[in-house]
C-alpha cells in the first residue's frame, strides 16, 4: 500500500508548490492525477521516488517511509518503484533489450552494472517482458528506430523488470497519437491488475483518466481537491479544477 | 493599422540611416588614411598574380616532396595524438564538471574556469610560454595543442552531457542505479556520437594549428615551411602549403565518412 501523508513542497519561499497532500492507494489500483499545468502533478509524482526532495510529510510504501532513507536505502526503495516518462528517456543508441535490462541495475553490483553483465535469468525475463508488451521481434533493434508508442512500451518493460510495487507514469501518453495512447493505457491497466501493482499516472486527458483509471486525484494550485473512484468525477468538480467548463472532455 | 504602417516606414528609415552611417564611416576612414579604394581593388589581382607566379610549385620542387611528406606525417600524428590524449582527459573532467553529472557547484565552477583559461590563451602564446621550459621539440608543440584542445573539449563535452544525457540519466537514477552505473550505461553511450564528432573536428583543426605551432617550435611541417620561406625557396614553400591543403581536405573527407558510419 502507498500512503502519502501531509506532503509539502515549495521551490521558492512563500510560493508553495504542494500544500498538505494526503492520499492512499491500494495494490492493484490504477490512479490518475489530473489538474491544470503547473498545479503540482509532476512534483507529487517525482517526490514519490524522491527525484524531487519534498519539504515535509510522509511517503510510506508498505509502511516504510522512503523520505527518511539514506543513499543505500533509497536505492533499494527506488528499485521497487518503476518510472515511465513522457519522452520515454531511453538510451536511443542502445538496443531495445539493453534498455529493458537497465531496469535491473538497481539490483546489481557497481562493477557488473558498469560493464552490463546480466545473468541468463535476467535476459530471459527481459525477452518474456518484451513479448508481453508485443515487441519480441524488436529486441536487437536500436531504440532510435522505434515509433513513439513502441518506445513507451520499452519504457514500460524497463520498469516491469524491476519487479516494482509501484509504477509512476509522468504524462505517459502526452507525446503519442490516439491509437498508441489507447494501447499504452490499456497495457498499463492490464499490468496493474496482473501484477497487483500500484500505478500512478499524471494525465491531461480527462476522458482517458475516466476510461482507464480506478481512482482519480484532482490537484489545483498545489491542493488536493478530489480523491475518489473514477466514476464520481463530475462536471462540477472539473469546473473547479480547471476554472472553466470542459464538458466536452467528459464525453 | 495606421500605426503599424508608420512603424514599418520608420523602420525603413532606420535601416537607410544605418547603411548611410556605415558608408560614411568608410569614406571618412579612407580620407584620413589616404587610402585609394580603387587603386587597392586594382592591385588585388596583381598581388595574387605575383603569389601565383612565385609560389607555384615547379617540376624541380617535386624533389622536396619526400622531405615534405615525412614532416607532414609527423605533424598529422602530432595532431592526432594530442587530440586523443586531450579527449581522454576532457571526458573525465567534463563528467565531474557538468551541471547534470557534476560533483557540486564549487567543482563545476573550477572546471569551467580551467576550461576557459586553457581555451582563451591563444595557441601562439601557449607555444611561446612552453618554449622556455621544454625547448624546441615536438613535445612543446604536443603540449601546446594538448592544453588548447583540453580547453575546447571540456567545454564541448560538458554541453553535450547537459543537452543529451540529462533525461536518460534521470530514468536510470529512478531505477535505483548508482552513479557509476548511470555514467557508463546511460551517459557515455548516449553522448558517444556527438563526442566522436567533436574529436574528429578537433583533429582536423589541430593539423592546421600544428603547422603554426611548428613554425614557433621549429618542428614538423611548420619548420620546413619557415625554412624554405626564409631561404627564398618560394616554390618549395608553395609545395608545402599545397601538401598541407591536400592532407587537411583528405582528413576532412575521411572523418566525414567515419561520422556517416557511426551516427
Amino acid at each position: 500500500m502507498l500512503e502519502v501523508k501531509n506532503l509539502d513542497k515549495s521551490y521558492q519561499k512563500d510560493h508553495p508548490a504542494l500544500t498538505n497532500i494526503s492520499f492512499t492507494v491500494e495494490p492493484g489500483t490504477f490512479v490518475a492525477i489530473i489538474g491544470p499545468s503547473g498545479a503540482g502533478k509532476t512534483t507529487i509524482l517525482r517526490s514519490l521516488n524522491q527525484l524531487i526532495k519534498d519539504d515535509s510529510g510522509q511517503i510510506l510504501i508498505d509502511g516504510d517511509d522512503i523520505r527518511s532513507d539514506n543513499k543505500t536505502q533509497l536505492r533499494k526503495h527506488r528499485r521497487q518503484i518503476g518510472m515511465v516518462f513522457q519522452n520515454y528517456n531511453l538510451v536511443e543508441r542502445l538496443t531495445v533489450i539493453e534498455n529493458v535490462l537497465h531496469g535491473r541495475l538497481g539490483y546489481k553490483s557497481t562493477l557488473a552494472g558498469i560493464f552490463g553483465r546480466y545473468t541468463k535469468e535476467e535476459k530471459a525475463e527481459a525477452m518474456s517482458l518484451l513479448k508481453k508488451v508485443g515487441l519480441e521481434d524488436f529486441a536487437l533493434q536500436r531504440c532510435s528506430e522505434l515509433s513513439g508508442g513502441q518506445k513507451q512500451r520499452v519504457g514500460i518493460a524497463r520498469s516491469l523488470i524491476q519487479h516494482p510495487k509501484v509504477i509512476l507514469c509522468d504524462e505517459p501518453i502526452a507525446s503519442l497519437d490516439p491509437a498508441s495512447a489507447q494501447t499504452v493505457m490499456q497495457l498499463l491497466k492490464d499490468l496493474t491488475e496482473e501484477y497487483n501493482l500500484i500505478c500512478v499516472a499524471n494525465l491531461h486527458q480527462i476522458n482517458m483518466a475516466k476510461k482507464y483509471a480506478d481512482q482519480i486525484i484532482g490537484i489545483r494550485k498545489g491542493h488536493l481537491i478530489f480523491n475518489e473512484a473514477a466514476d464520481l468525477l463530475s462536471e462540477d468538480i472539473l469546473r473547479t479544477l480547471y476554472d472553466q467548463d470542459i464538458t466536452k472532455e467528459l464525453e | 493599422m495606421q500605426s503599424s504602417a508608420k512603424y514599418l516606414t520608420r523602420k525603413g528609415w532606420h535601416q537607410t540611416a544605418i547603411i548611410a552611417i556605415i558608408g560614411g564611416t568608410y569614406l571618412l576612414g579612407s580620407w584620413i588614411l589616404n587610402f585609394d579604394s580603387l587603386g587597392g581593388l586594382i592591385a588585388l589581382p596583381k598581388a595574387f598574380g605575383w603569389l601565383g607566379v612565385n609560389f607555384a610549385p615547379t617540376p624541380k620542387s617535386m624533389n622536396y616532396l619526400p622531405q615534405i611528406w615525412q614532416k607532414l606525417m609527423q605533424t598529422v600524428l602530432l595532431a592526432i595524438s594530442s587530440t586523443m590524449v586531450a579527449a581522454v582527459i576532457s571526458i573525465f573532467v567534463a563528467l565531474i564538471g557538468s551541471k547534470v553529472t557534476g560533483i557540486n557547484g564549487f567543482v563545476q565552477t573550477i572546471v569551467r574556469g580551467i576550461a576557459s583559461f586553457f581555451r582563451n590563451i591563444p595557441l601562439v602564446a601557449w607555444s611561446m610560454i612552453l618554449l622556455f621550459s621544454f625547448k624546441q621539440s615536438d613535445f612543446t608543440g604536443f603540449l601546446a595543442l594538448l592544453l588548447m584542445s583540453i580547453g575546447f573539449l571540456i567545454r564541448a563535452f560538458m554541453e553535450i552531457i547537459e543537452d543529451e544525457a540529462s533525461e536518460t540519466m534521470l530514468a536510470l537514477k529512478a531505477t535505483g542505479a548508482n552513479y557509476f552505473q548511470v555514467i557508463f550505461q546511460a551517459v557515455l553511450p548516449q553522448i558517444l556520437p556527438s563526442m566522436l564528432s567533436w574529436i574528429l573536428y578537433m583533429i582536423e583543426n589541430n593539423v592546421r594549428d600544428a603547422t603554426l605551432v611548428g613554425i614557433l617550435t621549429g618542428t614538423g611541417i611548420g619548420f620546413l615551411f619557415d625554412l624554405y620561406f626564409k631561404s627564398f625557396r618560394f616554390d618549395a614553400s608553395g609545395m608545402t602549403v599545397l601538401s598541407i591543403i591536400i592532407v587537411v581536405i583528405a582528413l576532412e573527407l575521411i572523418s566525414n565518412q567515419i561520422r556517416k558510419v557511426i551516427l
